[in-house]
């Protein structure tokens, strides 16, 4: 078992989370509430990473993100870091996959809330901030953690993507998934095994838990 | 369920496992090599590190992923190829050191997992048999477009004559270990390999391997070679492998020495 892997997962699920979840209330909240020229190919943009093949998005990035590419050179003169092969690169990449993941079920959540609860809220004298907090957010919490679920649990298996971007680094770019490929590959098919497993397990528990919130939250609103 | 009582746990989470990154892990040279090596190399750096008290990050695949990671940068600091092209072509991007040295001549073989309805024979004569008399469904072979040991495999079955009939049965590994566990998993009838896996135990209890005749294909001149970022614990690892204790492993599993 390799625990490395396994906590380099977490880690970068943990991450990709932390600097999602925000931008993805922002993003999910603006799409559902207005209405512009050219959204369609907006939301479009939003679901792309879903529909292409890991490997091309994982290309893509690698191409343009690269020690080769203009991007990649900026970073390395004006930042100093490297932005494919190492953790950042990862985490780029993490975040680009996940984009859908996490805005599409918190657009659909703040689809359904009501319009004229906003007003009413207006209305009793609530500020912009207070009304998001006391009576949207409550409303969209079940879609919010549907998609904080996804998006964790997406991470943790992701492997196309990583793959193309990562090169499979220990203690650095090495996940789960791709310890699992590894050891296949090494005819280590008992430590694939358990690794599978425990992969298996923590998917099934995060979404089951996520199903299990997120009715119990619809039936007490 | 109050939505800050969740978010702050999360939040916790990520700081902690930011935190827990692995520090002494950076100061560990990646050292990436063919997949061929795969357990050759691992004895080599399990007696180097034991010597010298150096850790080195292990890294396998095909060669040709390689050579295009490196030229993307990637932070790699020593890498054995399973074919000097790649290492001569990095040398001319500027990518390394020097034109780096030749470590070992590689040699492919064909391995037929126990209960297949395939045998092996060096001169790949039942392969040729099976081909023609139905027995023979999925033959595995590393993708010979980027990893040198499918490239040799070609070679070989084009020699034999064998290509152009095989194709529709062909499957491709990403790299000649992913070749070797698609011809022993009992889903293939065979493959051509590395001979190094096949005298690895792991693999080699598998099946029968028989070692195709050399003149069949081009050498697979097996180069390694320091890259521009390399440190000293991987110039002493790039020396060690030339020492008599690192080749007689090497021997044990096949490579031999022009």
């Amino acid at each position: 078992m390799d625990w490395s892997a396994l906590l380099l997962s977490f880690k970068l699920a943990a991450a990709t989370l932390a600097i999602l979840l925000p931008a993805g209330l922002l993003a999910g909240r603006w799409l559902a509430y207005t209405a512009f020229r050219g959204k369609a190919w907006v939301e479009a943009l939003v679901v792309l990473p879903l529909v292409l093949p890991p490997t091309v998005l994982g290309y893509y990035l690698l191409v343009s993100l690269g020690g080769a590419s203009p991007v990649g050179q900026w970073a390395r003169q004006w930042l100093g870091v490297e932005l494919t092969f190492n953790f950042t690169g990862l985490l780029i990449a993490s975040l680009v996959f996940n984009i859908p993941f996490m805005v599409q079920p918190v657009q659909r959540a703040f689809e359904a809330v009501p319009r004229n609860l906003a007003e009413a809220a207006a209305v009793s004298g609530l500020g912009r901030w207070q009304t998001f907090r006391m009576v949207e957010l409550p409303l969209v919490w079940p879609g919010v953690l549907s998609a904080m679920v996804l998006t964790f649990v997406h991470t943790l298996g992701e492997f196309g993507v990583v793959l193309m971007v990562g090169g499979s680094i220990p203690g650095e770019t090495r996940t789960i998934a791709i310890a699992i490929y590894d050891q296949v590959q090494g005819f280590n098919l008992e430590a694939a095994n358990h690794m599978s497993l425990v992969l298996l397990l923590l998917s099934l528990v995060a979404v089951g838990f996520s199903f299990v919130a997120s009715a119990r939250l619809v039936r007490r609103s | 369920m109050n939505w800050k009582a969740f978010i702050a746990p999360c939040l916790l989470v990520a700081a902690v496992c930011m935190a827990s990154v692995p520090a002494r892990a950076q100061a560990q040279p990646i050292v990436v090599a063919a997949s061929d090596l795969k357990f050759a190399l691992e004895e080599v750096a399990g007696l180097f590190e034991k010597q010298t008290g150096q850790k080195l990050r292990l890294v396998f695949g095909s060669s040709g992923n390689f050579y295009s990671q490196i030229l993307q940068g990637a932070p790699y600091q020593m890498y054995l190829s399973a074919d000097e092209d790649f290492v001569f072509r990095l040398a001319d991007a500027g990518k390394t050191r020097d034109r780096g040295r030749l470590y070992a001549l590689g040699r492919i073989g064909i391995m037929v997992p126990h209960g297949s309805a395939l045998k092996a024979d060096a001169e790949l004569k039942d392969l040729a048999a099976a081909l023609k008399d139905g027995r023979l469904q999925k033959f595995a072979i590393a993708n010979p477009e980027h990893a040198p040991y499918g490239a040799r495999a070609r070679e070989a079955l084009q020699h034999a004559g064998l290509w152009a009939a095989l194709q529709p049965r062909l499957v491709l590994g990403e790299n000649i270990s992913q070749a070797a566990q698609f011809a022993v998993s009992g889903s293939a009838e065979g493959g051509i390999i590395a001979q190094s896996l096949a005298l690895a135990p792991s693999v080699g209890r598998l099946g029968t391997f028989a070692l195709i005749p050399e003149a069949w294909h081009q050498p697979l001149k097996q180069r390694m070679v320091l890259l521009k970022n390399a440190g000293v614990t991987a110039q002493a690892f790039y020396d060690f492998i030339g020492t008599p204790a690192a080749q007689a492993v090497m021997g044990r599993y096949g490579f031999v020495k022009e």
